[in-house]
């Protein structure tokens, strides 16, 4: 972007580069969460520019469920090899042991151990204490009120009532042992903001975002992908071949497709703004419970 | 009626997008209470602006039967509150960014709250704000909280205000109340110094004057309220501010590249330039402006780049660059006004942590000149500053630091204070400006020094410092020990906490603010007379972890241990030499350590004497063994 004056993207652009770089000023042991998904396309290319022509100086965690979209390993791996930056991928053994999955154990349950304590494990055997992530403000309630550089206790739980207050640009990095801090650098985007954002700056992502023909069943509305052989039907049910894009990616038995004929990025964005629900709606975790979101931060998830 | 351009299959879509790179951004804050319409404020902007989507616009007009409804049938400010289970989770008080935005800008929002006890929070959200709206309910008028909003936005620097005079169809959408409003108004803001002052007549449930003009104030000709907020230009101001670039990050890809990473606070800068380290005073030529989109011949305010310059200069994080002849102050002593955040009160004379742009530095106040009452604007002399009230006051920081009076630069201008135990935010500030006293103020120096002056004494000077209850034995041994030494040929002097009392800190008296002075003022007089080149042996209750740091950083390259007399209550209160305990069971003493007042024991002492178990003999032979180890 070479506009003259500041527009709003290049504004939060430079803010989110800013506290990049104040993470990597201030913390031991820094590292940056990597979902695979555009929040997290973004953040990566943000940190190459706030840290260009130095390499990005921490590593990229991915909390590895071993039920992800193929593609999305595979697009991980390329970006690794493509940006050289240092790759973690963390996945819980312990779950693995179990055979936990999420056919037999449920969202809610998968999600605890395979996601939120795997993640917990990871922070632990780092030794991080500063994780970077890319959640937004307008995600969701709880978020609004979530400081940029969020405390951490030593059991990675967050006090909602207890945050530091954030004046100016000023952010207080100070720790004590054990604590960590969480730092979310695009909590002032929105998400046409990171779709506006991907299209001007060309950023690339998992082609799980556009739509193509793949091999779905439909469970009460919700179409499911069929990415492997694991997948348990129902009685009765077979996969059917349709148009279909993901608004979100995740774990593959637990994340709902679209139908969509939007097949380039003008295109998602013009269906996103016409469409007008809102984009949690295919992940079926949150809508386990009310305040799903809220409780599971306080336990430490992103 | 929206704001937004809605898409249609006919839309440009190209066209479109380059419209969405291109809006600018405005962050503003809104301040008033529910009552004030608020939340319906908010909600009908997130409305107007279409995020609201299908399913919530469904289940809102149902959950609207029954309430204040506009004409669209729907209670706005159901949107905003999540009410009842947020304040079950105890953070509705906290500020909330929102964002909405339309064809020319986007919008961020901080939603504070509107309560006094609140002060603080609102001070949070101002502080990253270009705008308030600042809400008064036409039935009410300027209010007392009107004031005090208007104080701590003028506190905080936010220049540019609109009155929304809201509920106005409840007044008949009378010109006369509005009039009335803005006029008082207008005269209470005088001295505010804001740039800009307009003020809206809208009743945020009915739509007036929020979009376009309404019909029902014909004698309103001023803009609503969106379209003001679209136009308005707040971004002049830091583009036209004398340059600072504060060093964030140093880049060293390699040998061959050093660069200098941050963002350009204010003003510009161009490849060419000479710029100053406004420490050192140390030139350099800004050789180029490098950016992963490419080099850049000049960057502006909010700008992230990275900077090289054209020769080896030492330059780390916290450095502030600027053009020669608009160098920043550079002092370690300023006039500032400080919001306090937090539930333990701030104490003149204790040491924080300070952090301004990237510069992190231990500071203390030194003088609190009075506090200011929000609500009245009145000022009152004050000993400690308690949570959301406003204090001006001078802050002496432990070497000097770059900045620039806030009211001329609010990114090198305000500050935080952060505890050096907890690491919690404190309090926030903004410097008024820089006093060169502390600058002039430099240390004499002479031949004899203190290595001299112990070497005649054949010692070395220390401050040993006791700490421990009331009745633990601290004074006992330390008189033991002195007379020891003494008689191996060492000069010593102890400070007791009793003697000293009597006399240089008579003024003093036990609440924490003054404990914390009395501290302060014993580890100078310790360190003097270590200079002089004395065993220097303080027997102090000394209650409180941060001060005996404070103390421990006075005497600097002095010596110092630190020995923790540790004696359990019971056997303290049991021995009660000056019947003290007693009294204070009594209620008769107030703020007596151990009783009514806390002891932190220390987590790292030098020594631990064993109060209640061995003899004072004992005691203080342990600690010669330790001293002449």
């Amino acid at each position: 972007m070479t506009s003259e004056r500041m527009t709003h993207l290049r504004s939060l652009e430079s803010e989110s580069i800013e506290i990049l770089r104040e993470v990597a000023a201030s913390f031991d042991r820094p590292v940056m969460m990597y979902s695979i998904g555009k929040d997290s396309s973004v953040l990566l290319h943000l940190a190459r520019k706030a840290f260009y022509p130095s390499r990005i100086p921490f590593p990229l965690l991915h909390v590895n469920t071993t039920w992800k979209f193929k593609e999305m390993i595979a697009f991980r791996d390329r970006m690794a090899e493509q940006h050289g930056f240092k790759l973690i991928s963390h996945t819980n053994q312990d779950g693995v042991e179990q055979g936990i999955n999420p056919f037999d154990h449920g969202s809610s349950r998968f999600t605890d151990i395979m996601k939120t304590q795997a993640l917990r494990q990871a922070l632990n055997a780092g030794q991080y204490d500063a994780a970077i992530g890319g959640a937004r403000r307008d995600e969701e309630k709880s978020r609004a009120k979530e400081r940029i550089f969020s405390h951490r206790n030593a059991s990675h739980a967050w006090d909602p009532k207890n945050q530091r207050p954030e004046l100016w640009r000023v952010f207080n990095t100070r720790l004590n042992p054990g604590e960590s801090m969480r730092v979310f650098p695009i909590s002032n985007w929105t998400e046409l903001d990171v779709w506006t954002y991907i299209y001007s700056e060309n950023i690339e992502l998992p082609s799980l975002y556009f739509a193509k023909k793949r091999p779905v069943v439909d469970r009460s509305g919700t179409l499911i992908m069929i990415d492997d052989d694991r997948f348990r039907f129902e009685p009765g049910e077979k996969p059917r071949e349709e148009m279909v894009r993901f608004r979100t990616l995740g774990d593959y038995p637990l994340t709902g497709a679209i139908r969509s004929d939007a097949a380039t990025l003008p295109e998602i964005i013009m269906e996103m703004q016409a469409s007008r629900t809102s984009e949690r709606e295919g992940r079926l975790i949150d809508s386990d419970s009310v305040g799903s979101m809220e409780k599971k931060k306080q336990e430490g998830y992103f | 009626m929206s704001m937004a351009a809605n898409l249609t299959p006919d839309t440009d879509i190209g066209l479109w997008l380059e419209q969405q790179t291109n809006k600018s951004l405005l962050r503003f804050l809104t301040c008033g209470s529910v009552d004030d319409g608020k939340s319906t404020l908010i909600g009908r902007l997130l409305y107007d602006s279409q995020l609201i989507l299908d399913d919530q616009l469904a289940s809102l007009k149902k959950e609207s039967h029954n309430r204040m409804v506009g004409d669209e049938g729907i209670d706005f400010s159901l949107l905003v509150d999540g009410l009842v289970a947020e304040r079950e989770q105890g953070i509705t008080i906290d500020v909330a960014y929102r964002f909405f935005s339309t064809d020319k800008r986007k919008f961020i929002v901080a939603d504070t709250p509107g309560h006094e006890q609140y002060t603080r929070n609102m001070a949070t959200g101002a502080s990253n704000a270009d705008l308030a709206l600042l809400l008064i309910d036409a039935r009410k008028g300027v209010l007392t909280q009107t004031r005090r909003h208007s104080f701590i936005l003028s506190l905080i620097g936010v220049k540019h205000v609109v009155l929304v005079v809201n509920k106005i169809d409840l007044v008949d959408y009378s010109q006369d109340v509005f009039d009335r409003i803005v006029a008082e108004y207008n005269e209470f803001a005088k001295e505010l110094g804001f740039k800009s002052l307009t003020a809206v007549p809208v009743s945020a449930l009915r739509g007036d004057n929020m979009v376009a003009n309404s019909e029902r104030t014909p004698w309103y000709k001023g803009s609503p309220l969106v379209p003001y907020l679209e136009q308005i230009d707040v971004s002049e101001d830091r583009t036209q501010q004398k340059m600072r670039f504060p060093v964030q990050w140093v880049n060293r890809p390699n040998l061959d590249f050093r660069g200098f990473s941050g963002t350009v606070a204010s003003g510009s800068v161009k490849v060419g330039d000479e710029v100053l380290v406004a420490a050192s005073r140390v030139p350099a030529v800004v050789a180029r402006i490098v950016t992963m989109d490419g080099e850049q011949q000049a960057a502006i305010a909010g700008e992230a780049v990275t900077l090289v310059l054209d020769r080896e200069i030492d330059i780390s994080r916290g450095d502030v660059l600027s053009h020669a002849g608009e160098t920043p102050e550079y002092s370690n002593q300023f006039q500032a006004r400080v919001v306090w955040m937090a539930e333990e009160a701030a104490q003149p004379g204790r040491s924080y942590l300070l952090k301004v742009g990237s510069q992190v530095m231990p500071a203390s106040i030194t003088n609190l000149k009075f506090k200011t009452n929000v609500n009245t604007l009145e000022q009152s002399p004050a000993r400690n500053l308690e949570l959301n009230e406003v204090g001006t006051l001078t802050i002496s920081t432990d070497k000097p630091i770059a900045f620039d009076p806030y009211s001329e630069n609010g990114l090198t201008g305000g500050f935080i204070l952060i505890d050096r135990i907890s690491n919690k935010t404190l309090g926030a500030g903004t410097i008024d400006f820089g006093l060169r006293r502390g600058q002039n103020l430099t240390y004499q120096s002479f031949d004899v020094d203190r290595q001299v002056r112990s070497a005649m004494k054949g010692q070395t000077a220390k401050i040993v410092w006791f700490t421990g209850l009331s009745g633990s034995g601290k004074s006992t041994v330390a008189n033991l020990l002195e007379k020891r030494l003494t008689a191996e040929g060492k000069h010593c002097y102890i400070l007791d906490g009793d003697n000293v009392r009597h006399g240089l800190n008579k003024d003093l008296g036990f609440t924490e603010t003054d404990r914390v002075e009395n501290i302060r003022r014993v580890a100078e007089v310790a360190k003097l007379m270590a200079d002089a080149g004395l065993i220097v042996l303080v027997s102090f209750i000394s209650p409180f972890r941060n001060e005996r740091r404070t103390a421990r950083e006075i005497a600097g390259d002095v010596e110092f241990v630190e020995v923790y007399v540790n004696t359990s209550l019971e056997v303290a209160e049991k021995r009660d030499p000056k019947g003290l305990y007693a009294k204070a069971r009594a209620g008769q003493l107030q703020n007596f350590t151990g009783i009514s007042s806390p002891f932190e024991a220390p987590e790292h002492p030098d020594i631990v004497l064993k109060g209640g178990e061995l003899e004072p003999s004992e005691l203080a032979d342990q600690l010669h063994d330790y001293l002449v180890r």
